[in-house]
């Protein structure tokens, strides 16, 4: 598993952990049921603040993502695919909205951009 | 959550200057920095808690005790880091150690040992002959030796090298893993505090400025830039503290989201660091007065 913090980041540093573990989980590079690092443990690895590895736990999970078992740490969720498959088409229609904003403050029509998103599919 | 240290309404007054009824809470399992500008009242804070300084009014819990009638006790669960050496300059590290180790009940010598060989202190050497890095660690070592569950600490880093200093923020990112203890520690180098501080204090000329997470407060406030001729009297009042060039100004703002409303897209918005809060806010008014 791998998490980098970039400190100039405008992204809260609790964010970029949430993002990253997130991704981990639903491209499967964290399978269900493995064990995250305390958030103490955590926290001295990036060295950071307890209280930013902390929230960002009880924001996974309040998402579902994670388990917390008292005395015993977090782990990944065990989650069916269809939820999964969800929760991933959130994160693209959040991205997609990003794109039409950025297009909208440029005046780009609605055609102009699904012309780039066609070419953009075939290409990526 | 528990509070392992509460100061509420501490007061001391001396000729030139007071504490003026200060508070803040300390959460166990957390570190907390302790910052201001010379002379803001950090070291008379840190004195009034280990009670060197008789306090006028107020009250000091620890560990839900009362500092005073339980001094005792509660001096037996802290372990107490000095801003100078207060060790006998002529004693080596293993003879000072034997004339302070009998004055804690919950001394032990096997945790001393364990943290001379972390820190790579020499016991036979005179503490004279260490450099003020190996004091420092000394004096940690002295302090952690009875397994204190919380540590205070004034202003352990000043006069040290950043690489001294990261080891020591080190060593207390180790300290908290075990979440019954908790540290607190007066710096005025307040990088130290960016990473692994979880709560900040801020004590200006004798008050509180601030005690918050580091997390909400470097979520929230923020360093506003623009041109000057946004600022009037109503919207400068949104600013802690201003600063104008020829080009511009540059102002700290407490909100991120309401000085975003107020200017809408005619600014921009950077990311303080604690310095900055500390900079704008004890030089602000004297930046504004110079300007008008």
């Amino acid at each position: 598993m791998k998490i980098l913090i970039l400190n100039s980041s405008n992204e809260p540093i609790y964010q970029q952990i949430v993002h990253q573990l997130k991704e981990g989980i639903l491209k499967g590079r964290l399978a269900a049921g493995s064990a995250l690092p305390s958030i103490r443990g955590l926290a001295r690895e990036l060295h950071i603040s307890v209280i930013t590895t902390k929230r960002a736990y009880e924001e996974l999970e309040k998402e579902g993502f994670i388990e917390t078992v008292p005395g015993k740490g977090s782990f990944v969720a065990v989650q069916n695919r269809e939820l999964l498959r969800k929760k991933g088409l959130a994160i693209v229609e959040e991205k997609l909205a990003e794109a039409v904003s950025a297009g909208k403050s440029l005046d780009i029509s609605c055609e102009e951009l699904s012309k780039m998103l066609h070419q953009l599919y075939k290409e990526v | 959550m528990e509070n392992i240290l509460e100061v509420k309404k501490l007061r001391k007054s001396f000729k030139n200057f007071a504490l003026d009824d200060i508070s803040f809470t300390l959460p166990k399992g957390y570190i907390m920095g302790f910052i201001g500008p010379n002379g803001a009242g950090k070291s008379t804070t840190i004195k009034l808690i280990m009670n060197l300084l008789k306090k006028e009014s107020g009250h000091i819990n620890i560990f839900g005790m009362d500092h005073i009638r339980h001094e005792r006790e509660i001096k037996n669960r802290i372990g107490f880091v000095y801003d100078e050496n207060h060790f006998y300059e002529e004693l080596t590290l293993r003879e000072m150690k034997c004339i302070i180790a009998p004055f804690y009940k919950s001394w032990c010598d096997k945790l001393f040992d364990k943290y001379m060989k972390i820190f790579k202190l020499p016991a036979n050497k005179k503490i004279k002959e260490l450099s003020k890095g190996m004091k420092m660690k000394y004096s940690l070592a002295v302090a952690l030796s009875h397994d204190p569950e919380l540590l205070i600490m004034d202003e352990p880093t000043s006069g040290l090298d950043p690489i001294v200093r990261s080891e020591l923020l080190d060593i207390l990112s180790d300290l908290i893993q075990d979440e019954n203890k908790s540290v607190f520690f007066s710096t005025h180098i307040t990088s130290d505090l960016d990473k692994v501080a979880d709560y900040v204090t801020f004590i200006h000329d004798g008050s509180i400025i601030l005690s918050a997470t580091k997390d909400d407060i470097l979520d929230n406030y923020g360093i506003v830039k623009g041109g000057t001729d946004l600022l009037n009297d109503h919207t400068q009042k949104a600013f802690i503290g201003i600063r104008k060039n020829i080009f511009g100004f540059e102002g700290l703002v407490d909100d991120r989201v309401k000085a975003r409303n107020l200017f809408k897209d005619n600014i921009i918005i950077d990311k303080p660091n604690l310095e900055d809060i500390m900079l704008y806010t004890v030089r602000g008014n004297q930046y504004a007065q110079s300007n008008h």
